[in-house]
């Protein structure tokens, strides 16, 4: 069976169609550019040779897949390429999302990351990340799904800074039917936590969902203040946070793995979240960041809606990417 | 960090080179190359640094730089050279009209800084300028975000229009524009709603509002952390609305920002302002020249000597220079010029605009702490005058008195006086090495190429 194959009837046995349908029109654009560009390619160079694989590089690039990890990637092109003796270009497809697949799984197998939620008990889901990326909204939609689920949420409106940010919390609150902790624009973001946590506990809450102001990453201060809020949580709560998500815009190109790295340091992110998906933006930025950190995603933002935040899924994810390949292969 | 600047790289290259006694053809090759690479990390576009590369390797392998004696230093001249050009003049004039109120519109992607830019335009038009804008709220999509501009007017006391979220976008402009002459604006700006590009319904929502108030200037607020796409966000933008300028905002973070470079080169449309912090007056006039020495990573000697030159009293430097030279430099002196040097902003941003800064040894990961400095403030205003004249009189009960008085301990105080000894025997020879060189008093000790 082809790689191709294997993928689709995947999804298929998994009954996953409805998921990869919304990967499938929310990544339309990306997989327009990004497939329709490998095919191109494919259909322009006959055999594999320094030329292809230096337009392939270009390619990957524009994804915003990174230099480094497509260096990697190309590397490891070749050497499959002369091992299996592979001279038609066809058969270099393949092999291209097959290793794009590899560097997406990572280490951990094809599981599909899910949010670390205790069965029993308050569980505190911290979400950082630089200024305008989405956190808010994500918390929004988060708690929204997680309601749906069953689950008693709450949030706590720790972006004092922000003009309205407290405000645009609560009307998601309001959305979503969930209690909203603040305080006065201004106020510490430690207390703010510190209050909703209290109150969390006190009303027997599932998931607590903490906002935090965006900054910017190369600012210490701030940073400095992040890593306090983190302290307090950990401090009210043994092992918690349960998870720090880091919310990136897919229209970041390499200073996302700055912002990774630094964010890491910081507050131990345990997971990303890609939001604005539904562009044009290919966030390629996915690989670079798995294959230089190994922090999984664990949602990507593919529309305005509550529910078009989507649990991430590499096999979904690639589906999207290579739909039209996959389809045309089918029908071959 | 995980990028080197061009520089590095290319010096790592070169020195493979420099035993040969001759550049090839090959050694640019390879040399473009790493040049392309240091591009493509910068986010600058791959069709863009295709031409640029282009033009590089003619004039690289030209006469200019095989005859020149550091082929190097001189590539990466070519390469900032052909990027500054490439970003085009200063521009960041706005437009007025002759019928007041001159109308400038704001769009974007989500998330790119619409609101908090709108705020800084409208206080750099009244800062700088003397008029008076009207901000108006069309952001009904977004939770709160009226609220958002509502509370920046609040922080800035200026007026801002709104009609709440049940309002079509275009009506609410179309009211504010007749509020605006009503009460004698002279400026109208319209915040919009963050959309994404390939959105035609939201996108036919702006040219609506655009054929309707016929706007002077339409900014395309752009995040300079923008990646590869930048270029499909700008044509778009452009194409449907016909932008007049760029704003690139988050500058003030550490992305090299090739994102400037591919918009100019793809639309053509230059880059007016820059947001370079979170606070309401950091909204700055844009710089080719500085931007292309920030995507090659040469760090930002021309901001840190125009960011000196404003905060720093002449008067008091050249009363200073003279102290420097005759070494009766005392530490009110030292007092005053941290105040100075503290005015011109938080210390690792002004490291971060010296070239070659984060390889020198030790400066390297440094962060500074602005505490500390709180510390020396607090040790040296625990002296007495004539202490602070004369630090030679200074004794252990002396000492522990300045301690005492300063929240710090014994060996903290004998570390501040031992570094300020020092830092007065480095000024005698910086001076005695200046000698000769009358009437230039400030000479950078690093030349950038």
């Amino acid at each position: 069976m082809s790689f191709f194959q294997k993928l689709k009837s995947k999804f298929k046995q998994e009954n996953q169609e409805e998921v990869s349908t919304k990967y499938k029109k929310g990544m339309e654009k990306t997989r327009k550019s990004f497939s329709g560009r490998i095919n191109d390619l494919i259909a322009r160079y006959r055999k594999v040779d320094e030329d292809f694989f230096e337009e392939l590089e270009e390619v990957l690039i524009t994804a915003d897949v990174g230099v480094n990890t497509v260096m990697d990637l190309i590397d490891e092109l070749r050497f499959e390429v002369q091992r299996r003796n592979i001279k038609d270009t066809m058969e270099v497809k393949e092999v291209i999302s097959e290793k794009l697949v590899e560097i997406y799984y990572g280490d951990d197998n094809e599981e599909i990351e899910a949010l670390n939620i205790q069965s029993s008990g308050l569980s505190v889901v911290l979400v950082v990340g630089v200024n305008g990326v989405g956190k808010t909204t994500s918390i929004g939609k988060l708690a929204h799904q997680l309601k749906a689920e069953g689950k008693t949420v709450m949030l706590a409106a720790g972006d004092t800074f922000r003009a309205g940010a407290i405000e645009q919390l609560e009307i998601w609150g309001e959305r979503a039917g969930v209690e909203v902790i603040k305080q006065n624009e201004g106020s510490d973001p430690a207390a703010v936590i510190f209050d909703a946590i209290k109150a969390a506990k006190s009303r027997n809450v599932d998931v607590l969902l903490c906002d935090t102001a965006g900054r910017l990453q190369n600012k210490v201060n701030l940073m400095n203040e992040l890593a306090k809020v983190k302290r307090v949580i950990e401090r009210e709560i043994p092992g918690a946070p349960h998870e720090v998500l880091l919310v990136l815009d897919a229209t970041t190109g390499q200073n996302a793995l700055n912002q990774a790295k630094t964010f890491s340091e910081a507050t131990d992110v345990t997971g990303i979240v890609l939001t604005k998906l539904d562009g044009t933006a290919k966030g390629g930025i996915v690989l670079a960041i798995r294959n230089e950190m190994n922090i999984p995603v664990k949602f990507v933002g593919l529309g305005e809606k509550a529910e078009d935040l989507q649990k991430f899924d590499a096999n979904a994810f690639v589906y999207g990417l290579f739909a039209d390949m996959l389809e045309e292969q089918a029908e071959s | 960090m995980a990028f080197e600047g061009l520089a590095d790289r290319l010096q790592n290259t070169i020195k493979k080179i420099t035993g040969k006694g001759k550049v090839s053809e090959q050694d640019v090759k390879e040399m473009t190359r790493e040049i392309r690479l240091a591009l493509l990390e910068a986010d600058v576009n791959f069709k863009v640094v295709k031409d640029l590369i282009k033009r590089i390797k003619e004039r690289a392998v030209g006469q200019e730089v095989m005859e020149s004696l550091t082929p190097g230093q001189q590539v990466i001249k070519v390469v900032k050279e052909e990027l500054t050009e490439l970003m085009g003049g200063e521009q960041s004039k706005i437009a007025v009209s002759d019928k007041p109120p001159t109308v400038i519109m704001m769009v974007g992607l989500q998330g790119a800084g619409k609101t908090t830019t709108t705020g800084k335009l409208a206080n750099l038009l009244r800062k700088k300028y003397n008029r008076s804008p009207l901000l108006v709220a069309c952001d009904v999509y977004r939770p709160a975000a009226i609220k958002q501009l509502e509370t920046l007017g609040g922080q800035l006391s200026m007026p801002v229009f709104s009609m709440g979220t049940e309002a079509n976008p275009v009506d609410i402009a179309k009211k504010a524009i007749e509020k605006a002459k009503e009460d004698h604006h002279d400026y109208v700006l319209i915040d919009t709603a963050g959309r994404l590009h390939v959105d035609s319904d939201l996108m036919q929502e702006l040219t609506d509002i655009k054929e309707l108030v016929n706007p002077d200037e339409i900014f395309l607020v752009v995040d300079a952390m923008t990646g590869q796409d930048a270029v499909n966000v700008a044509e778009s933008f452009n194409e449907q609305l016909d932008v007049t300028g760029v704003v690139l905002t988050k500058l003030d973070g550490d992305t090299r920002g090739g994102a400037a470079l591919s918009i100019k080169a793809v639309t053509g449309k230059s880059i007016k302002f820059a947001g370079m912090g979170e606070k309401l007056d950091q909204l700055e006039a844009f710089h080719p020249e500085r931007m292309a020495s920030r995507i090659l990573g040469m760090g930002d000697v021309l901001t840190l000597i125009e960011k000196a030159q404003a905060n720093v009293d002449e008067k008091q430097a050249k009363e200073l220079q003279e102290k420097m030279r005759t070494a009766t430099f005392t530490f009110d002196d030292f007092l005053d010029q941290m105040s100075q040097v503290k005015k011109m902003g938080p210390l690792d941003d002004l490291l971060a605009m010296i070239p070659g800064a984060n390889k020198m040894k030790g400066l390297k990961n440094v962060q500074f702490d602005e505490k500390q400095l709180a510390h020396v403030e607090a040790i040296i205003q625990s002296m007495t005058k004539k202490e602070r004249q004369d630090p030679s009189i200074m004794n252990a009960s002396r000492k522990k008195r300045i301690a005492k008085g300063s929240g710090t301990n014994v060996s903290q105080v004998n570390r501040l006086l031992k570094q300020f000894e020092e830092m007065k025997k480095m000024m005698k020879q910086m001076t005695n090495m200046q000698k000769g060189k009358k009437g230039k008093g400030f000479k950078m000790p690093f030349n950038p190429f």
